[in-house]
């Protein structure tokens, strides 16, 4: 009765008293013990009495990646160097959902330290694809996006550096959404690439995505690069009929499986019935973002991890996994004295350049359409075969990660293999409404192709 | 024989005194707390948690620039130093590279002032910025244990231009430094408590051509610097870091003499045996990997705030110390001792205000008022620890002429002499010292009620 019940559907039973708060709760517990064995979505359950505080949430469960630090709850950003950690404060974001009553049933898979776009280094085991176990759901934020994705909760919050949320949403067939750079507080987040990082909302619905969104956003005091613009009622935005022009670049249509490539020719199709405009734009490639991410990302994964020294979190240095340790080695590498104005400095500059292309653009236009990902989900073990590969997968997503432009990946099809495409749509700075106001009309226009649905209906009660 | 001049610049750490902490709302400086009860996840560095900067401390560090003389700069920011130590919680430190807050300044000053050495000095400030400080180790036995109560205390970093030569004007320099901080008010400078702690770089030359040179006076512009320079870390005292350089340049000149260049390296100070000792060679030198502190956004500095905070600046000591000389005509040395300290200083002028106010009332001398009560704070004659009230009442007492009863005086001044005929005969066969015998006696005859100069003069003038 309850399976593939959307928050927004949820909130609506519990407050018309069909159901109960723990009933929804214990609902998600059974599923979660009957299919997180197969999938290595969760790593650590809240077994923590659920104190909520407020009531919009009304006690709904949500899943939440372990790198968000949640007081008492272990966290450990899949890293056996926080093997034990058990953070003695709260982040923000799981604060806010907290405030608003939301649950935190438990603490999702990830790429080690969210360095990966697979769940594969995760000293935990990968997350499996439910669409196909023996493909991944994508990363870094893969355990939330699999949660989601069977229903193993109604929704989730995962982050991205570039791409880890529009990813893993992408190759598991949800709706995911990259807030603005500031947008969402990164207080309590263990900190990947500072300069990139932003936590952002999973679900099965744009709705949802937006009702999360408009809990977890806004100015947050602890946070100095947290936006003070006032956030919007997104849900209400959202369903405003308005349209728009949407941008095409080739260069975001370069080297696409062919399936993806017509999933988005259809895309763009339904876009233009819906009275949409579209309009051909010229961005400098995203081949220049893949380099500036890389040398940037390294960087600040290098100081950012210069903490777990191995006096404090019980762990040894040792314990830091292959591709950690790569990061390490070529952030020092760039960052060394001689080298930082041909490294780091260049790549600020191409950064500060490929911000002002997209500024530019969006004088014309409201968006950019692509995918987050050129091919489906992928075997498990592909990854590892190649250094970089991840670098080079998520080439659509770096550059709009370097601007820190606000983003969204939702489904609009299944290929041959019967694996979910995912369609994004990048927008100008704090745009989220517009973004959502778009992905709302699509969604109601196509139902995302019941991908969702269909996901969901595989994880049968 | 070859001359030799010393090159030596000084790095200089004051620990602010703000309510809370650099980027964090623990309270700072506290000094007798119990290990680690001020702490939280900013300044323990708990992954995820975030640095926001404290306004206080930047405004502050923006007012130490200008007392320096520096150029405040509009556009600033932040960047993380990276190295690897047990009281640095997040393996870098939160400072700043490239574009500190302030730059260019000099500390100019009368050196010596009111002695027979009298003489100007200026050295150049290269930079001032602004950074946090870390914990405390404390090594016990096997263990090290770390106190964290420390970390994140705003931490200003003041640097000078290679502009000294002697010890003597280290020493002078960093007093009037300290003078000028304790001025603005916003640390306690204090050595013991380590808010002040020192490192000079020190290295020496050799004069090619001394006839043409003063070596008091350094061509401080146009000459290369030594190939090397030995840094000694953290001292606490001037007499230390005095005696630091001296030890070193004695150190440095042995091995030149010998053909040898000393080895670039950072050396400590042992205080009970007067020596440094090496602690890391150039080899084992950091490289920090500095870069933009990305958690902070860079800061845009209007030309009126920073003239906001400029109006904030109070009288330093040296403009004090002249205005004390030319308008209050007080003796040079004794406007240098009232100035050294903000609160002497200030009290002084209390208290003389307060006197001026009075004046109509009491019977003295006005151009020789400021110079009188300079010297009740001096010499210590009356306490400043008193209530400025208190302390004027008895400066008033001890600056009004007595009253003397006249008649009164009279025969105590006969009664004193007959009864003491041995001083008499003393004071008339020459011991001009014997008659303050008689004046003391004849002001305890009188229960002080009597003008000293006009008891001298009766006594003189009876026993002539």
């Amino acid at each position: 009765m309850l399976l593939g019940k959307t928050i927004t559907q949820l909130r609506s039973l519990i407050e018309k008293k069909e159901i109960t708060s723990k009933e929804v709760k214990e609902y998600f517990l059974k599923r979660i013990k009957k299919f997180n064995p197969a999938l290595n979505a969760f790593l650590t359950l809240n077994d923590v009495e659920d104190k909520s505080i407020g009531d919009r949430m009304l006690g709904i469960p949500l899943a939440v990646k372990d790198n968000f630090c949640t007081k008492n709850l272990r966290t450990t950003a899949s890293s056996k160097v926080l093997d034990n950690f058990i953070p003695p404060y709260e982040s923000t974001v799981t604060q806010k959902l907290k405030n608003a009553g939301a649950y935190i049933i438990g603490k999702t898979n990830m790429d080690a330290w969210a360095h990966g776009s697979s769940t594969e280094t995760s000293d935990y085991g990968p997350t499996k694809n439910p669409w196909d176990i023996t493909r991944s759901p994508g990363g870094s934020s893969g355990g939330t996006a699999a949660a989601v994705s069977a229903y193993l909760a109604p929704g989730g919050i995962g982050s991205e550096t570039a791409g880890s949320i529009r990813q893993p949403a992408s190759w598991s067939g949800i709706v995911g959404l990259k807030p603005t750079y500031g947008r969402v507080s990164r207080f309590g987040v263990i900190a990947m690439g500072s300069s990139l990082d932003c936590p952002g909302p999973l679900t099965l619905t744009i709705e949802d995505a937006a009702y999360l969104l408009s809990l977890i956003a806004g100015k947050d005091i602890q946070d100095a690069t947290s936006s003070p613009l006032p956030i919007e009622d997104y849900v209400t935005q959202m369903k405003k009929k308005k349209t728009y022009t949407i941008g095409i670049s080739d260069d975001y249509f370069e080297g696409l499986d062919t399936d993806v490539a017509k999933a988005l020719q259809n895309s763009i199709d339904i876009f233009k019935k819906l009275g949409f405009k579209t309009k051909k734009v010229k961005l400098l490639s995203p081949n220049y973002a893949i380099s500036v991410y890389t040398i940037i990302q390294r960087a600040e994964v290098m100081s950012n991890l210069a903490r777990y020294d191995g006096i404090r979190y019980g762990n040894e240095r040792t314990m830091f996994g292959t591709e950690a340790k790569r990061r390490v080695m070529l952030g020092t590498y760039t960052l060394s004295y001689g080298y930082y104005d041909a490294f780091y400095k260049k790549a600020q500059k191409v950064r500060t350049l490929i911000i002002e292309d997209f500024k530019r653009v969006f004088k014309d236009v409201d968006f950019i359409i692509g995918t987050p990902t050129p091919i489906t989900a992928l075997k498990l073990g592909e990854f590892s075969k190649y250094p970089f590969f991840g670098e080079l997968m998520d080439k659509f997503n770096e550059p709009g990660a370097m601007a820190g432009i606000p983003a969204i990946s939702v489904p609009v099809g299944l290929d041959r293999n019967n694996l979910p495409i995912g369609m994004q749509l990048m927008a100008n700075y704090f745009h989220e409404s517009d973004i959502l106001n778009a992905s709302y009309q699509f969604e109601k226009e196509t139902n995302f192709f019941d991908v969702i649905k269909k996901g969901v209906a595989r994880y049968r009660d | 024989m070859k001359t030799y001049q010393p090159v030596i610049g000084l790095e200089i750490h004051v620990e602010l005194k703000t309510q809370t902490g650099m980027f964090c709302q623990c309270k700072v400086n506290q000094f007798d707390a119990k290990p680690n009860t001020h702490v939280c996840p900013v300044c323990l560095g708990l992954p995820g948690a975030l640095p926001v900067p404290n306004k206080q401390a930047i405004e502050w560090t923006i007012k130490i620039g200008q007392a320096l003389n520096c150029a405040i700069n509009k556009h600033t920011k932040f960047d993380r130093k990276h190295y690897s130590y047990p009281d640095l919680p997040k393996g870098y430190q939160i400072s700043q590279y490239d574009e500190p807050v302030a730059v260019g300044g000099h500390v100019s000053f009368e050196a010596n002032y009111g002695t027979y050495k009298n003489e100007k000095r200026s050295f150049r400030i290269h930079r001032v910025h602004l950074e946090e400080d870390t914990g405390k180790l404390t090594h016990s036995g096997e263990d090290t244990l770390i106190d964290f109560n420390r970390s994140g205390t705003p931490l200003v970093e003041i640097v000078t231009e290679p502009d000294f030569t002697t010890s003597d004007d280290v020493k002078m320099f960093l007093e009037e430094l300290h003078t000028i901080i304790r001025y603005l008010d916003v640390s306690d400078a204090d050595m013991e408590k380590g808010t002040m702690r020192m490192e000079p770089n020190i290295s020496v030359r050799e004069i090619l051509n001394p006839k043409s040179q003063n070596p008091n006076k350094p061509q401080i512009t146009n000459f290369k610097l030594p190939s090397y320079k030995v840094e000694v870390k953290n001292i606490n005292s001037f007499n230390f870091v005095k005696k630091a350089i001296d030890y070193e340049v004695k150190r440095h000149i042995e091995q030149l003499e010998q053909g040898k260049t000393p080895l670039q390296e950072t050396r400590g100070w042992d205080s009970y045996k007067n020596i440094t000792y090496s602690q890391r060679s150039k080899e084992e030198a950091h490289d920090y990997r500095y870069f933009p502190e990305p958690d902070i956004p860079p800061f845009e500095f209007s030309a009126e705030y920073i003239e906001s905070i400029r109006k904030t600046l109070p009288e330093l000591p040296q403009p004090k110390m002249f205005r004390f000389i030319n308008k209050l005509k007080l003796k040079p040395i004794d406007a240098f001792t009232l100035t050294r300290g903000k609160e002497m200083s200030e009290y002084y002028e209390k208290a003389m205000s307060k006197i001026n106010s009075l004046k109509s009332d009491i019977n003295v001398k006005s151009e020789k008022l400021g110079q009188e009560i300079a010297n009740f704070i001096i010499n210590k004659k009356i306490s400043i620890k008193l209530p400025i009230e208190d302390f004027v009442k008895r400066a008033v007492e001890m600056i009004q002429p007595i009253e003397t009863d006249i008649k009164l005086l009279d025969e105590i001044v006969q009664k004193v002499i007959s009864a003491n005929q041995k001083s008499v005969s003393d004071y008339k066969s020459g011991k001009q010292n014997a008659i303050m015998f008689l004046v003391g006696q004849v002001m305890r005859e009188m229960r002080g009620k009597a003008d000293a100069n006009t008891v001298i003069s009766k006594l003189k003038e009876m026993l002539k």
